[in-house]
């Protein structure tokens, strides 16, 4: 229904703006990840194009990728808090909800449960996307109640290990020792064990990662969001850097995140035999569909 | 279980109207708790969110337990004030029948998310089961948090009663959903007072609720993707540049506050008026909200056996004030006493403000932090501004 919706009638199509048009033909609306994914970002219509982040901010590269990897975005929602984070999100062609600070799993357990009871027969995908100040500081309690509670949505924390947009200030994500404002003699705790919190409160599958191979990242945000349909609360904690206040050049930024892979952001994959499930039966069924689309083409 | 999954009482939906003023009542002798949690029983309610803030009141218990009688949809407790408010803020971009209370620190805790609410258009009903907020604490109720209330836009009702309670509640959600207000309405009353205390209370039967919510029926389309026009950055900070920023805020308050001086006229379509207004001729007024309305009430009874020029006033509506009504009302008055249950004395400010000459206003008597407020100390303002003698015992 609403897939039908943003789509625009034949004849009013050339009144409407070219980049409306261009993207619900191009664009993923409605689409396979092979016919619109990730792997044809910049060939297609994207469902975000131009952010006003950083030039060379791996954050942004990272929320694009959010986008162009969602398995419906015409049914998803995507809630965020303050942050350089939600510049572009609020400016993708999905839904987004800019609630208080830190509140976005907060908002979203109202939302999904909400979206459960308006619609029991569809899949509304919500997802939260937030910095780590947002996601394990000031929304902390949220966060892990929303996990502890079970609620069905997916949390993508985008961890730049700072306080990026308020200008550099330590967050209980930075690392230990790290020099940053309001931690002038190098920060005194320990980065916050994010996923081993998730995988206590009842996070039924969680991914700890550094972004750096497009189509390995796209497939966890696609699990992580087919799993919280299905089963429960889902988590992503990306390594998304913030060139500016850790001083990365932009012709460094991949470099860094490949760094960062072999240390803080080495690849963790958690899930319960019931994720499992799901992930092993929705990739069977898009392999089948892809086969069978094959044959018709031969 | 899926709350979708489970099964529906069957009940007979009406129109507000209907129920309001129409179908046939029976009376119970029931806590103002009780009132409160009968209204959202008979609201048809899609949502609530809890959090335990007692003992103010056991208004999110009873929910709780309506919810389990099959009442209510969907209902669970959240972590904590900020979370319950925000979880209200995201269950209504879904497009549903909301409710949750509170009190005192609860609200303060909560007031981030409430006070973004209107902006949000978030067409929500908010119980406020009054509580001391201030140091030194106390559970008793006080009505001081009403004062960081009056500020955010949100229509606010004062139930005087446990009748009240459940009147104005049932009124609150027909308030909010009106197209032209879309903005959320709390309706307060004083903990344990009201809230603890017995009263009677005239109510239509359980098995009669209002309509259902409609989404569409919304001045800014539910986030559900449904619902036409689509609106992809529904809330979204406007980012284009600060003057733009400046612009759109200022422009989207000052409708707030539009909607908020439009749900005056459902005040008097549900609620009979703003205020009530008794001894309109004569000289000295006592003017009063809430519980404070009762004690007025009672002064005013006392002072008719007196054979006093007196007269009463109780504000039903603080938000919109009725800035006008009270004026009329007041026109003649030499003198308006006005007791208040918090110790700044926010009404008393309002209705000083309210009128052309505001020297006229007598402030207080006031108590707080859960102290009753005799009757007494109201007869003696009465006197004073009458150039009476009166022999104060209390
Ligand atoms: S401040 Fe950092 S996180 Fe924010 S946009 Fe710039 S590079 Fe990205």
């Amino acid at each position: 229904m609403s897939l039908k919706y943003i789509t625009p009638a034949e004849r009013f199509k050339k009144y409407l703006p070219k980049d409306y048009v261009e993207l619900v033909d191009y664009g993923p609306f409605g689409k396979t990840q092979d016919e619109a994914g990730p792997g044809n970002m910049g060939q297609f219509k994207e469902l975000m194009e131009e952010h006003p982040m950083c030039s060379g901010c791996w954050m942004a590269y990272y929320i694009r990728l959010i986008f162009a990897s969602l398995p419906q975005p015409e049914e998803t929602v995507t809630l965020g808090t303050a942050g350089c984070g939600r510049l572009a999100i609020s400016q993708a062609a999905v839904p987004f909800i800019y609630g208080n600070y830190g509140d976005q799993n907060a908002m979203a357990s109202g939302l999904t449960r909400a979206f459960r009871l308006r619609f029991p027969d569809k899949h509304k995908d919500v997802i939260t996307i937030a910095g780590d100040g947002g996601t394990m500081d000031i929304g902390f309690s949220m966060t892990m109640h929303s996990w502890i509670r079970g609620e069905k949505f997916t949390t993508i924390m985008l961890d730049n290990e700072v306080y990026g947009n308020t200008g550099g200030q330590e967050s209980g994500m930075s690392p230990k020792g790290a020099i940053l404002k309001m931690a002038p003699l190098g920060k005194k705790g320990e980065k916050m064990p994010a996923t081993d919190l998730a995988k206590a409160a009842g996070c039924v599958y969680t991914v700890r990662m550094s972004p750096t191979n497009i189509k390995k990242a796209a497939k966890i945000i696609r699990r992580a969001i087919f799993v919280a349909r299905e089963v429960g609360p889902t988590f992503i904690h990306a390594y998304t850097s913030c060139n500016i206040e850790y001083s990365i050049p932009t012709e460094d930024v991949f470099a860094d995140a490949k760094e960062k892979e072999k240390t803080r952001f080495q690849f963790e994959e958690y899930m319960t035999d019931e994720a499992k499930a799901v992930i092993e039966r929705v990739e069977a069924e898009e392999k089948a569909a892809k086969r069978a689309k094959k044959a018709e083409v031969v | 279980m899926d709350a979708s999954q489970r099964p529906q009482l069957d009940k007979k939906k009406a129109d507000i109207n209907y129920i309001l003023k129409e179908a046939p009542r029976e009376q119970h002798f029931i806590t103002g708790a009780q009132a409160m949690a009968e209204a959202v029983k008979r609201a048809n309610v899609d949502m609530a969110i809890a959090y335990p803030i007692t003992p103010q009141s056991e208004v999110m218990h009873l929910v709780g337990d309506i919810y389990a009688q099959g009442h209510i949809k969907e209902y669970y407790r959240a972590e904590e004030e900020l979370g319950t408010m925000s979880a209200i803020a995201g269950a209504a971009r879904a497009g549903v029948r909301l409710f949750t209370a509170t009190s005192g620190p609860g609200l303060l805790r909560g007031l981030e998310a409430i006070v973004s609410w209107s902006g949000h258009r978030v067409p929500a009903v908010l119980g406020i089961l009054t509580r001391v907020v201030n140091a030194p604490l106390s559970i008793q109720p006080d009505n001081i948090e009403m004062a960081y209330m009056m500020h955010c836009g949100a229509v606010m009702l004062h139930a005087e009663n446990q009748q009240d309670t459940f009147d104005y509640t049932l009124a609150a959600f027909a308030i909010t959903e009106k197209v032209d207000v879309y903005i959320p309405v709390a309706v307060a009353t004083e903990g344990f007072f009201v809230t603890h205390a017995k009263g009677y209370v005239d109510m239509t039967a359980d098995d009669i609720c209002l309509n259902d919510f409609d989404p569409v029926a919304a001045p800014v389309p539910a986030m559900d993707n449904e619902t036409p026009p689509a609106r992809i950055q529904r809330d979204a900070p406007v980012q284009k540049s600060n003057f733009m920023s400046y612009l759109i805020h200022s422009v989207w308050q000052q409708e707030i506050w539009d909607s908020n001086k439009r749900a005056m006229k459902y005040i008097y379509e549900y609620l009979g008026g703003p205020i009530e207004v008794q001894n309109p001729e004569a000289d000295v007024f006592v003017l009063g909200s809430g519980c404070a309305a009762a004690q007025c009430r009672e002064a005013h009874r006392y002072a008719q056996e007196d054979g006093l020029s007196v007269g009463f006033v109780k504000v039903k509506a603080i938000r919109p004030f009725p800035t006008q009504e009270i004026r009329d009302a007041l026109k003649n008055a030499k003198a308006v006493i006005v007791p208040e249950h918090n110790i700044i004395g926010w009404l008393c400010k309002e209705v000083k403000a309210a009128i052309p000459n505001g020297g006229i206003v007598v402030e207080g008597p006031r108590v707080y932090g859960g102290m009753t407020l005799p009757v007494e100390l109201i007869m003696k303002e009465i006197h004073t501004a009458l150039g009476l003698e009166y022999d104060l015992k209390l």
